[in-house]
C-alpha cells in the first residue's frame, strides 16, 4: 500500500448544494487534489455510509468540509462525529459560518413553517393534521426522522469550528488554497477565515471611480436601472454591501454588474455583519430629514433580508422573538 | 455596557426597565448634568454611556445592548443642525432609520428605541425622555431580544 495520503471528509448541512458545486468547480485542479488526498466521506458524490465514517479511529480524519447551516438533528449529530473524528473541522461557506439563506427562516416559527408547508398551502390536503414524527412504530418496525430543530444555527453553535470559508458558494480557488494549506501543514491559527480581510471595495475593479463622498439619493433595485458596466454601483445608487463585505470572492458579481449582497459576511473587526451594512450603507444617504430619508430607503423593503441575508443566525438577536 | 446592563434585580422585585442611555458628550450629557445639578428628579432606570457624538454609536452597541439584556436603548444627540461634528447626527437619523424597522422585524417593539435631540440647556427634556420612555417600557414588560440558550449554545474549542 502507497504511503497513507491525509483523509478528508466533505459533508452537507442545511444547505442548497452550491458548496459541492465549488468543488466540482474545481475542474482538473480536483483531479489533483483526489491524487493528494483519500476523501473519505462525500454523500453526494461518493458511496459511503454514516457507518464507514462511526468505524474511522477518532482524530484521523485530517480535515471535515462541512457546509450548511444546523437545522435537524441530523446536522447536529453528523457534525458532532465528523469533529470526533477530525483533527479539523472547515465550516465551509455562508450556511456553515454564519447560517446563510436557511438562516431566514428564525424570521418565522418552526411551528409556523410546519403549519404552512402540511396545512395551508393551496396544494395540500391534510384534514387529520399528519405531521412528520422523530419516530414511528409500525408492524413491529420502527422508522425515525430527523427533527427540525429551531431556530436555524451557524455550525459553530454545535461543535469547534477550527476555520471557516466564506462565500454562497465560496470560490474554487478558496477551496483550493484551504487544502494547499491543509496539504503543506501551513495553516493560520484556528478560528482564521480563510480569505483576504479585507473589504471587497478594496479590490473592486470599479474601485477608481468610488466618489470620494458618496450621496445617495434613493436606493434603486437591479432591476430599476440599466447599470453602467464600468462605474462604481453606489455611485449608480444601487445598494451594494461591498463596503462593509468581506473581500475574496473575485468581485464574480460586480463582473456580472450586480452589487454585491453580502455572502462573504463581515470583516474580522465586525461582530454582526448586518448592523455594519446597514450603518455603512445609510450613511451615505444625502437627505436630512426624516421624510426623505425614508424615501430614499424605499428601494429597501425588506431591511432583515437585505442586510442579514447570510447572517442571521449569527448575529446579535439571531432571531425574531414571537409573542409570548 | 455589560455592566450597565447585567446588575442583577433583587429577588421578588417588580419589573424595574433597565434602559441603556447613549448621550452625546456635548449636548445630552451636558443637559443631563444640568439636570442633576438642578436637582430634577427622574427615573433612576437609565445607565447612561457617554460618547462623544450620536454618530459614534454603532447600531451594533444598540443590538449588543439589547442581546444581553437591555428593556431599552435611548439616543441622546445635538438637534439637527448644531452637531459638533457638523454632520454626525444626520447619520445617526439615517441610521435609525432602518434600525427601528430591523428592530421591528425582529420582534421587538418599537417603544424600546427612542432617538432624542436635547440641546446642553435641556435638563428638563432629558427629564421628561427618561420618564416617559421607563413608564412605555415598563407597560411592556421584560424586553425578551436576549437570544435564547438554545440559539447560542456555543462550544468550547
Amino acid at each position: 500500500m502507497a504511503a497513507q495520503k491525509p483523509k478528508v471528509a466533505f459533508y452537507w448541512c442545511a444547505s442548497c448544494g452550491g458548496c459541492e458545486e465549488a468543488a466540482v468547480d474545481l475542474g482538473e485542479a480536483l483531479l489533483t487534489v483526489a491524487n493528494q488526498v483519500d476523501i473519505v466521506f462525500w454523500p453526494v458524490a461518493l458511496d459511503f455510509k454514516r457507518t464507514d465514517v462511526e468505524a474511522l479511529p477518532d482524530g484521523s480524519v485530517a480535515a471535515s468540509f462541512i457546509n450548511g447551516a444546523i437545522r435537524t438533528s441530523e446536522n447536529t449529530e453528523m457534525a458532532r462525529l465528523l469533529r470526533r473524528k477530525s483533527q479539523a473541522v472547515i465550516a465551509f461557506g455562508a450556511c456553515a459560518q454564519l447560517g446563510g439563506v436557511p438562516g431566514l427562516a428564525n424570521l418565522t416559527t418552526r411551528e409556523a413553517i410546519l403549519e404552512t408547508v402540511y396545512q395551508e398551502m393551496p396544494s395540500v390536503v391534510n384534514p387529520e393534521r399528519v405531521r412528520p414524527l422523530p419516530e414511528h412504530r409500525s408492524n413491529g418496525h420502527t422508522v425515525d426522522l430527523p427533527a427540525l430543530v429551531d431556530p436555524v444555527r451557524p455550525l459553530s453553535s454545535v461543535v469547534a469550528v477550527d476555520y471557516l470559508v466564506p462565500g454562497c458558494p465560496p470560490t474554487p480557488a478558496l477551496l483550493a488554497g484551504a487544502v494547499e494549506a491543509l496539504l503543506a501543514g501551513q495553516l493560520p491559527p484556528p478560528g482564521t477565515v480563510l480569505a483576504p480581510d479585507v473589504a471587497l471595495c478594496e479590490t473592486c475593479p470599479r474601485k477608481d471611480t468610488k466618489p470620494a463622498m458618496l450621496a445617495v439619493t434613493a436606493f434603486k433595485r437591479p432591476h430599476e436601472v440599466l447599470a453602467d458596466e464600468a462605474t462604481c454601483l453606489l455611485a449608480q445608487g444601487l445598494l451594494c454591501l461591498g463596503p462593509a463585505t468581506r473581500g475574496g470572492c473575485e468581485g464574480r458579481c460586480i463582473s456580472g454588474n450586480m452589487p454585491c449582497t453580502g455572502c462573504f459576511g463581515p470583516t474580522s473587526r465586525v461582530r454582526d455583519f448586518g448592523a455594519k451594512a446597514f450603518s455603512a450603507l445609510s450613511s451615505i444617504i444625502e437627505a436630512k430629514t426624516e421624510d426623505a430619508i425614508a424615501q430614499a430607503l424605499a428601494g429597501v423593503p425588506d431591511p432583515v433580508g437585505t442586510f442579514y441575508r447570510y447572517s442571521l443566525p449569527a448575529s446579535l438577536l439571531r432571531q425574531k422573538r414571537t409573542p409570548a | 455596557m455589560a455592566e450597565a446592563v447585567k446588575q442583577p434585580e433583587p429577588a421578588g422585585a417588580t419589573f424595574e426597565p433597565r434602559i441603556v442611555a447613549f448621550f452625546c458628550n456635548w449636548c445630552t450629557y451636558t443637559a443631563a448634568d444640568l439636570a442633576g445639578t438642578a436637582r430634577m428628579k427622574y427615573a433612576p432606570n437609565a445607565r447612561v454611556i457617554r460618547v462623544m457624538c450620536s454618530g459614534r454609536v454603532d447600531p451594533q452597541f444598540i443590538l449588543e445592548a439589547f442581546a444581553q439584556g437591555a428593556d431599552g436603548v435611548l439616543i441622546g444627540g445635538c438637534h439637527p443642525g448644531d452637531c459638533h461634528y457638523q454632520e454626525g447626527n444626520y447619520k445617526t437619523l439615517r441610521r435609525v432609520a432602518v434600525l427601528r424597522r430591523v428592530l421591528e422585524d425582529l420582534g421587538v417593539e418599537p417603544a424600546r428605541f427612542r432617538l432624542e435631540w436635547i440641546s446642553a440647556a435641556e435638563g428638563d427634556k432629558v427629564r421628561s425622555a427618561i420618564n416617559e420612555m421607563t413608564e412605555q417600557v415598563r407597560a411592556l414588560g421584560p424586553c425578551r431580544a436576549r437570544p435564547a440558550a438554545a440559539a447560542v449554545e456555543e462550544v468550547a474549542v
